[in-house]
């Protein structure tokens, strides 16, 4: 479970957190929506370590984790996804998922010289990993292409089954379906779905698509101008009068599925 | 039919063959650059003197080993040698790396700054270099000084024109093939090596991903050290050893990462290859050649040359200029700079 506590983050007058409290509950998948500008990707890079928040605590299981690196996070099993899909383009897929696990002996040249055995084992049981990743998401067909040559949906499904090379306990998903036809998203959200079922994983994401929000989260947390607007059930929440008028004051559409 | 075949002897000997063997030279080079570049971000201008600096400790190793008496004949010493003044070079690099890189490094500094602090690490290195051996033109190839001498070659074939191929163009392009092949093995094989790549590619996701980044730098400056020794040794092996020459290599070396587009291996190695054919067929003298293929009155007088070699840098400039000002990644398309 992810615990926030009191947490600000300000960017010279900018208050883009303001007093954020909420937590995440453990085996669940947590919406998180607001809209455009409510400190929702900031709140996320806060509590993955790329910013060191102004002021607040978050705690990990009870432990506070407040401003750990990101590798560091990553190494207590806590990972996130970007909002624009990151991979190793020159890579092929596979390869890019075997990068994923840290520290082995690979990685020092000495080893690959006098430990050769234990190198190659390691290599192995990695390959192993990925490759069962791959068949659970089921990009069989595309795992010797370059990441740079995959589209946008698929590269989505990558940063997923990094997550799985580890292990994950804690995913941060940002806005995972941005950009992605209804097939894959719901590809996507399949998967989501059987590593939380399967495998327990505790998800937190960030989206705008009612629907796929409806079918995965719950609970689902509001956020707006860097506050927590209120929480519930997707049907608590879009009945909500606050959350309609923060929509509203946006200049955007009158309800939150007409947000894109 | 003879005249044709006696001019493709003549730009063979004078062209194809030294070209090739200039090409790898700086191909190898150019390598060193290019990692040093999509690793660290910044494009290092002690790059030739590090190559000077591992040249003459493969010379100080081989003089060493001639007093000796050890020999590999008809192979030069200096192939003995080489690991040794590897071995230096590393050493320097990583001290190097530690004193100098590593404090810009945390504090994050721009690739400018890099830059610059590489100009200061040039002149540096330099100074050690003539301070240890000397300004002076070092002759250090032994053994057998050709594979094939111009005179035997034209008793063979019966021909005009000979090829003369020398031990040390022969060793080079063997190198250059041996050393490309070692180093894609490396980058596309292991696991050190692909977490060279990905860091290259993604600095963000990488650090995610638990790649540790001092790692990376660190077999980069080995890979860095162990190419610049062997470019420059096999330089000094083909022509001669002289520390001002090593600072001038930078030029062509620099226009040949640039042009095969910086942080790309195999652009580094085209670029090589490019630059120094441009540098050779520009600074020719085709009278000869121009003799053997046109009726004997249009034969001309002059030398026919494009250049004379004196200014052979400005070919690498020129061609440098161009790359930049039409395609700044390169052929192969490298970090834009
Ligand atoms: N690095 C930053 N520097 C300055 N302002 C920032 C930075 N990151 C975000 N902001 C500001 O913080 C506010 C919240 O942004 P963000 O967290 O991206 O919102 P959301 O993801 O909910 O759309 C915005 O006003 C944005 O301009
Ligand atoms: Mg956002």
């Amino acid at each position: 479970m992810i615990e926030v506590k009191d947490l600000h983050m300000h960017f010279g007058g900018i208050h883009a957190v303001d007093g954020v409290s909420l937590s995440f509950e453990g085996g669940r998948i947590t919406g998180l929506i607001g809209p455009n500008g409510a400190g929702k990707t900031t709140l996320f890079n806060v509590i993955a370590g790329l910013h060191q928040p102004t002021s607040g605590q978050v705690l990990l299981d009870g432990a506070d984790i407040t401003g750990l690196k990101p590798h560091e996070l990553f190494a207590k099993g806590m990972l996130r996804t970007f909002q624009i899909a990151q991979e190793f383009s020159t890579l092929t897929v596979r390869e890019n998922l075997m990068m994923v696990p840290a520290n082995q002996s690979g990685e020092r040249l000495l080893d690959t010289w006098i430990r050769p055995a234990q190198v190659a084992r390691e290599e192995e049981q990695v390959r192993a990993k990925a490759d069962e990743v791959i068949e659970f998401l089921e990009i069989s067909q595309v795992a010797d292409e370059l990441a740079g040559n995959l589209s946008g949906g698929q590269k989505k499904l990558l940063e997923l089954g990094r997550t799985m090379m580890v292990d994950a306990k804690i995913v941060f998903l940002d806005e995972v379906g941005a950009g992605v036809n209804r097939t894959l998203l719901n590809t996507l959200g399949d998967a989501i779905l059987r590593l939380q079922k399967e495998r327990g994983y505790t998800f937190c994401m960030i989206e705008h698509d009612m629907d796929f929000i409806s079918r995965l989260c719950d609970p689902v947390i509001v956020m707006a101008e860097g506050a927590v607007l209120t929480q519930g059930s997707i049907d608590e929440v879009k009945a909500n009068e606050l959350v309609i008028e923060a929509y509203l004051g946006t200049g955007l559409k009158n309800k939150p599925e007409a947000v894109s | 039919m003879d005249g044709a075949l006696n001019s493709f002897l003549l730009l063979s000997n004078f062209v194809l063959v030294p070209g090739m063997a200039y090409g790898s030279q700086l191909a190898i080079g150019a390598l060193g650059v290019t990692l040093v570049y999509g690793i660290l971000r910044f494009s290092n201008f002690a790059h030739g003197d590090t190559m000077a600096f591992g040249t003459m400790a493969v010379i100080l190793v081989t003089w060493l080993l001639q007093a000796w008496g050890v020999s590999i004949s008809p192979l030069p010493t200096a192939l003995l040698a080489l690991p040794f003044g590897i071995l230096a070079t590393i050493v320097l690099l990583l001290l190097t790396d530690r004193w100098v890189y590593r404090f810009f490094r945390r504090e994050k500094a721009a690739p400018v700054v890099f830059l610059i602090a590489s100009v200061g690490v040039m002149f540096v290195m330099n100074g050690v270099v003539r301070f240890i051996i000397g300004p002076n033109d070092q002759r250090f190839a032994d053994g057998e000084r050709f594979i094939i001498k111009a005179r035997e070659f034209k008793r063979l074939t019966g021909m005009n024109e000979g090829v003369a191929f020398k031990t040390s163009q022969g060793l080079t392009i063997v190198t250059a093939v041996i050393v490309v092949a070692a180093l894609f093995w490396f980058l596309n094989r292991t696991r050190a090596g692909k977490s060279m790549r990905a860091y290259s590619d993604n600095e963000d996701l990488a650090l995610l991903s638990g790649i540790n980044p001092e790692r990376v730098v660190m077999i980069t400056w080995i890979l860095a050290a162990a190419l610049a020794t062997i470019a420059g040794t096999l330089y000094g092996l083909d022509k001669s050893f002289k520390p001002f020459t090593y600072f001038q290599l930078l030029l062509p070396i620099f226009a040949s990462a640039i042009v095969g587009g910086l942080g790309n291996p195999l652009g580094a190695i085209a670029g090589g290859f490019i630059i120094a054919f441009s540098e050779v067929t520009v600074t020719y003298a085709y009278k000869k050649f121009l003799a053997y293929n046109l009726p004997p009155d249009w034969a001309p007088d002059s030398l026919m040359q494009l250049l004379s070699t004196d200014y052979k840098f400005a070919v690498s400039f020129v061609i440098l200029v161009l790359v930049l000002l039409i395609r700044p990644t390169g052929i192969f398309r490298g970090k834009a700079i």
